[in-house]
Protein backbone atom coordinates (compact mmCIF):
# COMPACT_ATOMS: atom_id res chain seq x y z
CA UNK A 1 0.00 0.00 0.00
CA UNK A 2 1.44 3.37 -0.93
CA UNK A 3 1.19 6.52 1.14
CA UNK A 4 -1.75 7.90 -0.90
CA UNK A 5 -3.73 4.73 -0.16
CA UNK A 6 -2.94 5.11 3.51
CA UNK A 7 -4.16 8.72 3.47
CA UNK A 8 -7.35 7.64 1.71
CA UNK A 9 -7.90 4.85 4.23
CA UNK A 10 -7.41 7.27 7.10
CA UNK A 11 -9.93 9.71 5.56
CA UNK A 12 -12.44 6.90 5.04
CA UNK A 13 -12.01 5.78 8.63
CA UNK A 14 -12.63 9.29 9.88
CA UNK A 15 -15.71 9.47 7.62
CA UNK A 16 -17.02 6.22 9.09
CA UNK A 17 -16.36 7.51 12.59
CA UNK A 18 -18.51 10.55 11.79
CA UNK A 19 -21.26 8.27 10.46
CA UNK A 20 -21.09 6.30 13.69
CA UNK A 21 -21.22 9.61 15.60
CA UNK A 22 -24.44 10.62 13.87
CA UNK A 23 -25.93 7.16 14.54
CA UNK A 24 -25.18 7.65 18.24
CA UNK A 25 -26.50 11.21 18.23
CA UNK A 26 -29.80 10.00 16.73
CA UNK A 27 -29.98 7.19 19.24
CA UNK A 28 -29.58 9.66 22.12
CA UNK A 29 -32.24 12.08 20.88
CA UNK A 30 -34.67 9.27 20.00
CA UNK A 31 -34.25 7.63 23.41
CA UNK A 32 -35.09 10.90 25.17
CA UNK A 33 -37.91 11.71 22.76
CA UNK A 34 -39.44 8.24 23.24
CA UNK A 35 -39.14 8.62 27.02
CA UNK A 36 -40.81 11.99 26.90
CA UNK A 37 -43.69 10.77 24.75
CA UNK A 38 -43.88 7.43 26.60
CA UNK A 39 -43.58 5.69 23.23
CA UNK A 40 -42.47 2.14 24.09
CA UNK A 41 -42.25 1.08 20.48
CA UNK A 42 -39.82 3.88 19.67
CA UNK A 43 -37.80 2.96 22.77
CA UNK A 44 -37.61 -0.63 21.53
CA UNK A 45 -36.31 0.63 18.17
CA UNK A 46 -33.46 2.43 19.95
CA UNK A 47 -32.61 -0.81 21.79
CA UNK A 48 -32.59 -2.82 18.56
CA UNK A 49 -30.64 -0.13 16.71
CA UNK A 50 -27.73 -0.35 19.14
CA UNK A 51 -26.55 -3.53 17.42
CA UNK A 52 -25.74 -1.49 14.30
CA UNK A 53 -23.67 0.92 16.36
CA UNK A 54 -21.78 -1.99 17.92
CA UNK A 55 -21.18 -3.48 14.48
CA UNK A 56 -19.83 -0.18 13.20
CA UNK A 57 -17.43 0.01 16.12
CA UNK A 58 -15.98 -3.47 15.44
CA UNK A 59 -15.68 -2.64 11.75
CA UNK A 60 -13.74 0.56 12.51
CA UNK A 61 -11.62 -1.22 15.08
CA UNK A 62 -10.70 -4.01 12.68
CA UNK A 63 -9.69 -1.57 9.97
CA UNK A 64 -7.58 0.43 12.43
CA UNK A 65 -5.82 -2.77 13.52
CA UNK A 66 -5.17 -3.76 9.90
CA UNK A 67 -3.70 -0.35 9.10
CA UNK A 68 -1.47 -0.42 12.19
CA UNK A 69 -0.29 -3.94 11.37
CA UNK A 70 0.43 -3.30 7.71
CA UNK A 71 1.43 0.37 7.62
CA UNK A 72 3.21 0.95 10.94
CA UNK A 73 1.94 4.53 11.13
CA UNK A 74 4.00 7.06 13.07
CA UNK A 75 3.74 10.59 14.45
CA UNK A 76 0.48 12.39 13.53
CA UNK A 77 -0.71 9.35 11.50
CA UNK A 78 -0.30 7.18 14.58
CA UNK A 79 -2.01 9.71 16.82
CA UNK A 80 -4.95 10.01 14.39
CA UNK A 81 -5.38 6.28 14.03
CA UNK A 82 -5.14 5.54 17.76
CA UNK A 83 -7.59 8.35 18.43
CA UNK A 84 -10.09 7.01 15.89
CA UNK A 85 -9.84 3.65 17.64
CA UNK A 86 -10.34 5.28 21.01
CA UNK A 87 -13.19 7.53 19.87
CA UNK A 88 -15.03 4.57 18.30
CA UNK A 89 -15.04 2.92 21.74
CA UNK A 90 -16.31 6.14 23.36
CA UNK A 91 -19.09 6.36 20.78
CA UNK A 92 -20.06 2.75 21.28
CA UNK A 93 -20.37 3.35 25.03
CA UNK A 94 -22.45 6.47 24.39
CA UNK A 95 -24.72 4.31 22.24
CA UNK A 96 -25.00 1.89 25.17
CA UNK A 97 -26.12 4.74 27.44
CA UNK A 98 -28.80 5.70 24.91
CA UNK A 99 -29.86 2.06 24.79
CA UNK A 100 -29.88 2.10 28.61
CA UNK A 101 -32.23 5.09 28.60
CA UNK A 102 -34.54 3.27 26.14
CA UNK A 103 -34.50 0.19 28.40
CA UNK A 104 -35.43 2.34 31.40
CA UNK A 105 -38.27 3.76 29.36
CA UNK A 106 -39.48 0.23 28.56
CA UNK A 107 -39.15 -0.79 32.23
CA UNK A 108 -41.29 2.17 33.23
CA UNK A 109 -44.00 0.65 31.07
CA UNK A 110 -47.28 2.49 31.21
CA UNK A 111 -46.74 4.12 34.57
CA UNK A 112 -47.90 7.72 34.52
CA UNK A 113 -45.09 10.28 34.21
CA UNK A 114 -43.75 11.73 37.45
CA UNK A 115 -43.86 15.20 35.99
CA UNK A 116 -43.46 16.77 32.55
CA UNK A 117 -39.85 16.26 31.53
CA UNK A 118 -37.96 19.53 30.94
CA UNK A 119 -34.49 19.37 32.43
CA UNK A 120 -33.76 15.82 31.28
CA UNK A 121 -34.45 16.64 27.59
CA UNK A 122 -32.31 19.76 28.08
CA UNK A 123 -29.50 17.57 29.39
CA UNK A 124 -29.99 15.31 26.36
CA UNK A 125 -29.71 18.27 23.99
CA UNK A 126 -26.58 19.51 25.73
CA UNK A 127 -24.94 16.08 25.64
CA UNK A 128 -25.81 15.60 21.94
CA UNK A 129 -24.47 19.06 21.21
CA UNK A 130 -21.20 18.21 22.97
CA UNK A 131 -20.93 15.03 20.93
CA UNK A 132 -21.48 16.89 17.66
CA UNK A 133 -19.03 19.65 18.56
CA UNK A 134 -16.37 17.18 19.70
CA UNK A 135 -16.51 15.41 16.32
CA UNK A 136 -16.51 18.75 14.47
CA UNK A 137 -13.36 19.68 16.37
CA UNK A 138 -11.80 16.40 15.18
CA UNK A 139 -12.63 17.15 11.56
CA UNK A 140 -11.26 20.68 11.86
CA UNK A 141 -8.34 19.69 14.12
CA UNK A 142 -9.51 22.57 16.31
CA UNK A 143 -8.00 22.59 19.81
CA UNK A 144 -9.91 25.70 20.90
CA UNK A 145 -13.26 24.14 19.99
CA UNK A 146 -12.26 20.85 21.66
CA UNK A 147 -11.30 22.69 24.84
CA UNK A 148 -14.66 24.51 24.79
CA UNK A 149 -16.43 21.11 24.67
CA UNK A 150 -14.52 19.99 27.74
CA UNK A 151 -15.38 23.16 29.63
CA UNK A 152 -19.06 22.90 28.65
CA UNK A 153 -19.25 19.65 30.60
CA UNK A 154 -19.47 21.68 33.84
CA UNK A 155 -22.87 22.99 32.76
CA UNK A 156 -24.15 19.45 32.18
CA UNK A 157 -22.83 18.46 35.61
CA UNK A 158 -24.62 21.42 37.20
CA UNK A 159 -27.88 20.50 35.51
CA UNK A 160 -27.42 16.90 36.63
CA UNK A 161 -27.01 18.05 40.24
CA UNK A 162 -30.15 20.12 39.91
CA UNK A 163 -32.15 17.17 38.51
CA UNK A 164 -30.72 14.95 41.22
CA UNK A 165 -31.80 17.31 44.00
CA UNK A 166 -35.24 17.68 42.50
CA UNK A 167 -35.79 13.92 42.20
CA UNK A 168 -34.52 13.27 45.71
CA UNK A 169 -37.01 15.87 46.94
CA UNK A 170 -39.82 13.99 45.13
CA UNK A 171 -38.76 10.77 46.84
CA UNK A 172 -38.61 12.40 50.27
CA UNK A 173 -42.02 13.93 49.84
CA UNK A 174 -43.80 10.77 48.71
CA UNK A 175 -42.30 7.30 48.90
CA UNK A 176 -44.67 6.08 46.16
CA UNK A 177 -42.60 8.22 43.81
CA UNK A 178 -39.37 6.41 44.60
CA UNK A 179 -39.49 3.88 41.75
CA UNK A 180 -40.37 6.39 39.06
CA UNK A 181 -37.91 8.99 40.40
CA UNK A 182 -35.16 6.37 40.48
CA UNK A 183 -35.79 5.55 36.84
CA UNK A 184 -35.39 9.22 35.93
CA UNK A 185 -32.29 9.49 38.10
CA UNK A 186 -30.73 6.69 36.05
CA UNK A 187 -31.63 8.49 32.85
CA UNK A 188 -30.02 11.71 34.12
CA UNK A 189 -26.96 9.76 35.15
CA UNK A 190 -26.68 8.15 31.70
CA UNK A 191 -26.84 11.58 30.07
CA UNK A 192 -24.22 12.92 32.41
CA UNK A 193 -21.97 10.02 31.40
CA UNK A 194 -22.62 10.69 27.70
CA UNK A 195 -21.39 14.25 28.22
CA UNK A 196 -18.28 12.90 29.99
CA UNK A 197 -17.58 10.65 27.01
CA UNK A 198 -17.90 13.64 24.67
CA UNK A 199 -15.26 15.31 26.84
CA UNK A 200 -13.03 12.25 26.37
CA UNK A 201 -13.43 12.60 22.60
CA UNK A 202 -12.48 16.27 22.78
CA UNK A 203 -9.40 15.40 24.84
CA UNK A 204 -8.43 12.89 22.13
CA UNK A 205 -8.72 15.67 19.54
CA UNK A 206 -6.30 17.76 21.59
CA UNK A 207 -3.94 14.77 21.59
CA UNK A 208 -4.21 14.34 17.81
CA UNK A 209 -3.27 17.97 17.25
CA UNK A 210 -0.75 18.65 20.01
CA UNK A 211 0.56 15.22 21.01
CA UNK A 212 -0.29 16.10 24.63
CA UNK A 213 -2.50 13.81 26.69
CA UNK A 214 -4.30 16.04 29.16
CA UNK A 215 -7.43 15.68 31.17
CA UNK A 216 -9.39 18.90 31.02
CA UNK A 217 -12.60 17.90 32.75
CA UNK B 1 43.42 10.89 28.29
CA UNK B 2 42.10 12.44 31.46
CA UNK B 3 38.46 11.50 31.49
CA UNK B 4 35.71 13.05 33.52
CA UNK B 5 32.63 10.87 33.77
CA UNK B 6 29.53 12.82 32.85
CA UNK B 7 26.13 11.81 31.53
CA UNK B 8 27.34 12.73 28.08
CA UNK B 9 29.88 10.22 26.81
CA UNK B 10 30.30 11.59 23.31
CA UNK B 11 29.64 15.03 21.97
CA UNK B 12 29.84 16.34 18.42
CA UNK B 13 30.62 20.06 18.44
CA UNK B 14 30.23 22.04 15.21
CA UNK B 15 31.17 19.02 13.14
CA UNK B 16 31.70 19.47 9.42
CA UNK B 17 32.78 16.53 7.28
CA UNK B 18 33.96 16.95 3.73
CA UNK B 19 35.29 14.54 1.15
CA UNK B 20 37.61 16.48 -1.19
CA UNK B 21 35.50 19.55 -2.14
CA UNK B 22 32.19 17.97 -1.17
CA UNK B 23 30.67 19.00 2.14
CA UNK B 24 28.93 15.82 3.37
CA UNK B 25 27.87 17.02 6.80
CA UNK B 26 27.57 20.49 8.29
CA UNK B 27 27.12 22.09 11.70
CA UNK B 28 26.32 18.99 13.70
CA UNK B 29 26.00 19.44 17.44
CA UNK B 30 24.87 16.32 19.22
CA UNK B 31 25.30 14.81 22.68
CA UNK B 32 25.29 11.04 23.10
CA UNK B 33 24.19 9.98 26.57
CA UNK B 34 26.02 7.29 28.49
CA UNK B 35 24.52 3.78 28.65
CA UNK B 36 21.79 4.66 26.27
CA UNK B 37 21.04 3.62 22.72
CA UNK B 38 20.98 6.54 20.31
CA UNK B 39 19.67 5.95 16.79
CA UNK B 40 20.72 8.08 13.83
CA UNK B 41 18.05 8.10 11.15
CA UNK B 42 17.55 9.97 7.91
CA UNK B 43 17.41 9.55 4.14
CA UNK B 44 20.31 8.19 2.11
CA UNK B 45 23.13 10.65 1.81
CA UNK B 46 22.22 12.64 4.93
CA UNK B 47 25.60 11.89 6.47
CA UNK B 48 24.56 9.61 9.30
CA UNK B 49 27.30 7.07 8.56
CA UNK B 50 29.81 9.90 8.11
CA UNK B 51 28.81 11.21 11.53
CA UNK B 52 29.07 7.73 13.05
CA UNK B 53 32.57 7.31 11.65
CA UNK B 54 33.62 10.65 13.21
CA UNK B 55 32.95 9.23 16.65
CA UNK B 56 35.92 6.85 16.54
CA UNK B 57 38.05 8.51 13.88
CA UNK B 58 37.16 5.93 11.26
CA UNK B 59 37.07 8.78 8.75
CA UNK B 60 40.86 9.07 9.21
CA UNK B 61 41.07 5.95 7.05
CA UNK B 62 39.41 7.77 4.15
CA UNK B 63 42.19 9.83 2.60
CA UNK B 64 39.99 12.58 1.17
CA UNK B 65 38.00 13.06 4.38
CA UNK B 66 38.41 16.26 6.34
CA UNK B 67 36.81 16.81 9.73
CA UNK B 68 36.26 20.24 11.28
CA UNK B 69 34.95 20.75 14.76
CA UNK B 70 35.40 18.57 17.81
CA UNK B 71 34.33 15.16 19.00
CA UNK B 72 34.50 15.12 22.77
CA UNK B 73 34.83 11.68 24.33
CA UNK B 74 34.41 12.04 28.08
CA UNK B 75 35.06 15.75 27.53
CA UNK B 76 38.36 15.30 25.64
CA UNK B 77 38.68 16.08 21.95
CA UNK B 78 39.56 12.85 20.15
CA UNK B 79 40.89 14.86 17.21
CA UNK B 80 43.65 16.48 19.31
CA UNK B 81 47.16 15.87 18.02
CA UNK B 82 48.22 13.85 21.05
CA UNK B 83 45.45 11.28 20.70
CA UNK B 84 46.20 7.82 19.32
CA UNK B 85 43.31 6.81 17.03
CA UNK B 86 43.96 3.12 17.73
CA UNK B 87 43.40 3.66 21.44
CA UNK B 88 40.20 5.56 20.65
CA UNK B 89 38.95 2.67 18.52
CA UNK B 90 39.54 0.19 21.33
CA UNK B 91 37.38 2.29 23.63
CA UNK B 92 34.84 3.09 20.94
CA UNK B 93 34.24 -0.12 18.99
CA UNK B 94 32.41 -0.55 15.73
CA UNK B 95 30.11 -3.11 14.11
CA UNK B 96 29.39 -2.88 10.40
CA UNK B 97 26.51 -3.57 8.08
CA UNK B 98 27.90 -6.79 6.72
CA UNK B 99 29.30 -9.19 9.31
CA UNK B 100 33.08 -9.15 8.85
CA UNK B 101 34.62 -11.87 11.01
CA UNK B 102 38.31 -12.58 10.46
CA UNK B 103 39.06 -15.79 8.52
CA UNK B 104 39.99 -17.41 11.80
CA UNK B 105 38.31 -19.63 14.38
CA UNK B 106 35.40 -18.37 16.45
CA UNK B 107 37.67 -18.28 19.49
CA UNK B 108 40.47 -16.38 17.75
CA UNK B 109 38.09 -13.79 16.40
CA UNK B 110 37.13 -12.78 19.91
CA UNK B 111 40.63 -13.28 21.36
CA UNK B 112 42.25 -11.18 18.64
CA UNK B 113 41.74 -7.73 20.19
CA UNK B 114 42.76 -9.00 23.60
CA UNK B 115 45.99 -10.47 22.24
CA UNK B 116 46.84 -7.29 20.32
CA UNK B 117 46.32 -5.30 23.51
CA UNK B 118 48.67 -7.67 25.38
CA UNK B 119 45.97 -9.09 27.63
CA UNK B 120 47.59 -11.23 30.31
CA UNK B 121 44.57 -12.63 32.15
CA UNK B 122 42.74 -15.88 31.43
CA UNK B 123 42.10 -15.61 27.70
CA UNK B 124 39.55 -18.45 27.54
CA UNK B 125 37.57 -16.90 30.35
CA UNK B 126 37.59 -13.46 28.72
CA UNK B 127 36.53 -14.91 25.36
CA UNK B 128 33.68 -16.86 26.96
CA UNK B 129 32.53 -13.76 28.84
CA UNK B 130 32.32 -11.71 25.63
CA UNK B 131 30.58 -14.44 23.65
CA UNK B 132 28.07 -14.84 26.46
CA UNK B 133 27.44 -11.10 26.51
CA UNK B 134 26.78 -11.28 22.78
CA UNK B 135 24.16 -14.00 23.44
CA UNK B 136 26.02 -16.46 21.26
CA UNK B 137 27.63 -18.82 23.78
CA UNK B 138 25.08 -21.65 23.74
CA UNK B 139 25.23 -21.80 19.95
CA UNK B 140 29.03 -21.95 19.62
CA UNK B 141 30.45 -23.34 22.89
CA UNK B 142 31.05 -26.77 21.34
CA UNK B 143 32.76 -25.51 18.23
CA UNK B 144 34.95 -22.61 19.29
CA UNK B 145 37.78 -23.87 17.09
CA UNK B 146 35.66 -24.00 13.97
CA UNK B 147 36.03 -21.23 11.42
CA UNK B 148 33.88 -18.15 11.94
CA UNK B 149 32.69 -18.47 8.35
CA UNK B 150 30.76 -21.63 9.30
CA UNK B 151 28.30 -19.50 11.31
CA UNK B 152 25.08 -18.09 9.92
CA UNK B 153 24.91 -14.37 9.06
CA UNK B 154 23.14 -13.51 12.30
CA UNK B 155 25.60 -15.53 14.34
CA UNK B 156 28.53 -13.90 12.53
CA UNK B 157 27.14 -10.48 13.38
CA UNK B 158 26.82 -11.45 17.06
CA UNK B 159 30.39 -12.77 16.87
CA UNK B 160 31.51 -9.36 15.58
CA UNK B 161 29.69 -7.79 18.52
CA UNK B 162 31.46 -10.25 20.87
CA UNK B 163 34.76 -9.27 19.25
CA UNK B 164 33.99 -5.60 19.82
CA UNK B 165 32.94 -6.29 23.43
CA UNK B 166 36.10 -8.27 24.25
CA UNK B 167 38.23 -5.16 24.67
CA UNK B 168 35.59 -3.69 26.99
CA UNK B 169 34.76 -0.56 25.06
CA UNK B 170 32.67 2.26 26.52
CA UNK B 171 30.83 2.82 23.27
CA UNK B 172 29.90 0.61 20.32
CA UNK B 173 29.01 2.23 17.02
CA UNK B 174 26.77 0.15 14.77
CA UNK B 175 26.28 0.95 11.12
CA UNK B 176 23.10 -0.80 9.91
CA UNK B 177 24.01 -3.91 11.93
CA UNK B 178 20.91 -5.90 10.95
CA UNK B 179 20.22 -4.76 7.41
CA UNK B 180 21.77 -7.91 5.89
CA UNK B 181 19.91 -10.27 8.25
CA UNK B 182 16.54 -12.02 8.19
CA UNK B 183 13.78 -10.98 10.64
CA UNK B 184 14.65 -13.64 13.24
CA UNK B 185 18.35 -12.79 13.27
CA UNK B 186 17.40 -9.11 13.28
CA UNK B 187 15.31 -9.60 16.42
CA UNK B 188 18.21 -11.40 18.10
CA UNK B 189 20.49 -8.44 17.34
CA UNK B 190 17.87 -5.96 18.55
CA UNK B 191 17.41 -7.85 21.80
CA UNK B 192 21.16 -7.93 22.24
CA UNK B 193 21.40 -4.17 21.70
CA UNK B 194 18.82 -3.60 24.44
CA UNK B 195 20.59 -6.02 26.80
CA UNK B 196 23.99 -4.41 26.21
CA UNK B 197 22.74 -0.88 26.78
CA UNK B 198 23.06 -1.27 30.55
CA UNK B 199 26.83 -1.52 30.24
CA UNK B 200 27.87 0.14 27.01
CA UNK B 201 26.68 3.16 25.11
CA UNK B 202 25.41 2.29 21.64
CA UNK B 203 25.04 4.56 18.64
CA UNK B 204 23.24 2.88 15.79
CA UNK B 205 22.65 4.02 12.22
CA UNK B 206 19.58 2.43 10.72
CA UNK B 207 17.34 2.88 7.71
CA UNK B 208 14.65 0.87 9.42
CA UNK B 209 12.61 3.32 11.44
CA UNK B 210 10.69 0.64 13.28
CA UNK B 211 14.03 -0.74 14.38
CA UNK B 212 15.13 2.69 15.61
CA UNK B 213 11.82 2.95 17.47
CA UNK B 214 12.26 -0.50 19.01
CA UNK B 215 15.84 -0.35 20.17
CA UNK B 216 16.75 3.24 20.92
CA UNK B 217 16.26 5.57 23.86
CA UNK B 218 17.05 8.66 21.84
CA UNK B 219 16.81 9.38 18.14
CA UNK B 220 18.55 11.96 16.01
CA UNK B 221 17.09 12.80 12.61
CA UNK B 222 19.39 14.10 9.88
CA UNK B 223 18.44 15.47 6.50
CA UNK B 224 20.16 16.49 3.34
CA UNK B 225 19.99 20.02 1.90
CA UNK B 226 19.87 21.21 -1.72
CA UNK B 227 23.67 21.03 -1.89
CA UNK B 228 23.54 17.39 -0.78
CA UNK B 229 25.07 18.30 2.58
CA UNK B 230 23.68 16.52 5.61
CA UNK B 231 22.59 18.31 8.77
CA UNK B 232 20.88 17.51 12.06
CA UNK B 233 17.19 18.43 12.18
CA UNK B 234 15.95 17.10 15.48
CA UNK B 235 17.21 15.06 18.41
CA UNK B 236 15.10 13.85 21.30
CA UNK B 237 13.65 10.94 23.18
CA UNK B 238 12.65 8.18 20.79
CA UNK B 239 9.08 8.07 22.07
CA UNK B 240 8.69 11.76 21.39
CA UNK B 241 10.32 11.65 17.95
CA UNK B 242 8.06 8.82 16.78
CA UNK B 243 4.78 10.01 18.27
CA UNK B 244 5.10 13.76 18.38
CA UNK B 245 8.07 15.13 16.44
CA UNK B 246 8.62 18.86 16.93
CA UNK B 247 9.95 19.60 13.46
CA UNK B 248 7.66 19.22 10.46
CA UNK B 249 10.55 17.81 8.40
CA UNK B 250 10.89 14.96 10.91
CA UNK B 251 7.13 14.42 10.77
CA UNK B 252 7.23 14.31 6.96
CA UNK B 253 10.09 11.84 6.91
CA UNK B 254 8.83 9.37 9.46
CA UNK B 255 5.29 9.37 8.10
CA UNK B 256 6.63 8.69 4.60
CA UNK B 257 5.57 12.06 3.16
CA UNK B 258 9.13 13.11 2.51
CA UNK B 259 9.87 14.46 -0.92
Amino acid sequence: MVREDFDRNLRQLQGDLLTMGSMVEKSISRSIDALKRRDLEASQEVIDGDDYIDQKRYEIEERCINLIATQQPLASDLRSLISILHISVELERMGDYAEGIAKISVSMGNEPPLKPLIDIPRMGDMASDMLRRSLDSLVNRDVVAATAVCNYDDRVDELYQQVYRELITFMLEDHRMITRATFLLWVAHDLERIADRATNIAERVIYVVTGKMIEIN
Amino acid sequence: MNSTITDTVLEAKDIHVSYSQFLALRDVNLKIKRNMVTALIGPSGCGKSSLLRCFNRMNDLILTAKIDGQILFNNDNIYSNNVDPTEIRSRIGMVFQKPNPFPKSIFDNVAFGLKVNGYNGDLAEAVEKSIRKAALWDEVKDRLNKGAQTLSGGQQQRLCIARALAVEPEVILMDEPASALDPIATLAIEKLIRDLASEVTIVIVTHNMQQAARVSDETAFLMVDENRSGYLVEHGETNQIFTDPKDERTEAYITGRFS
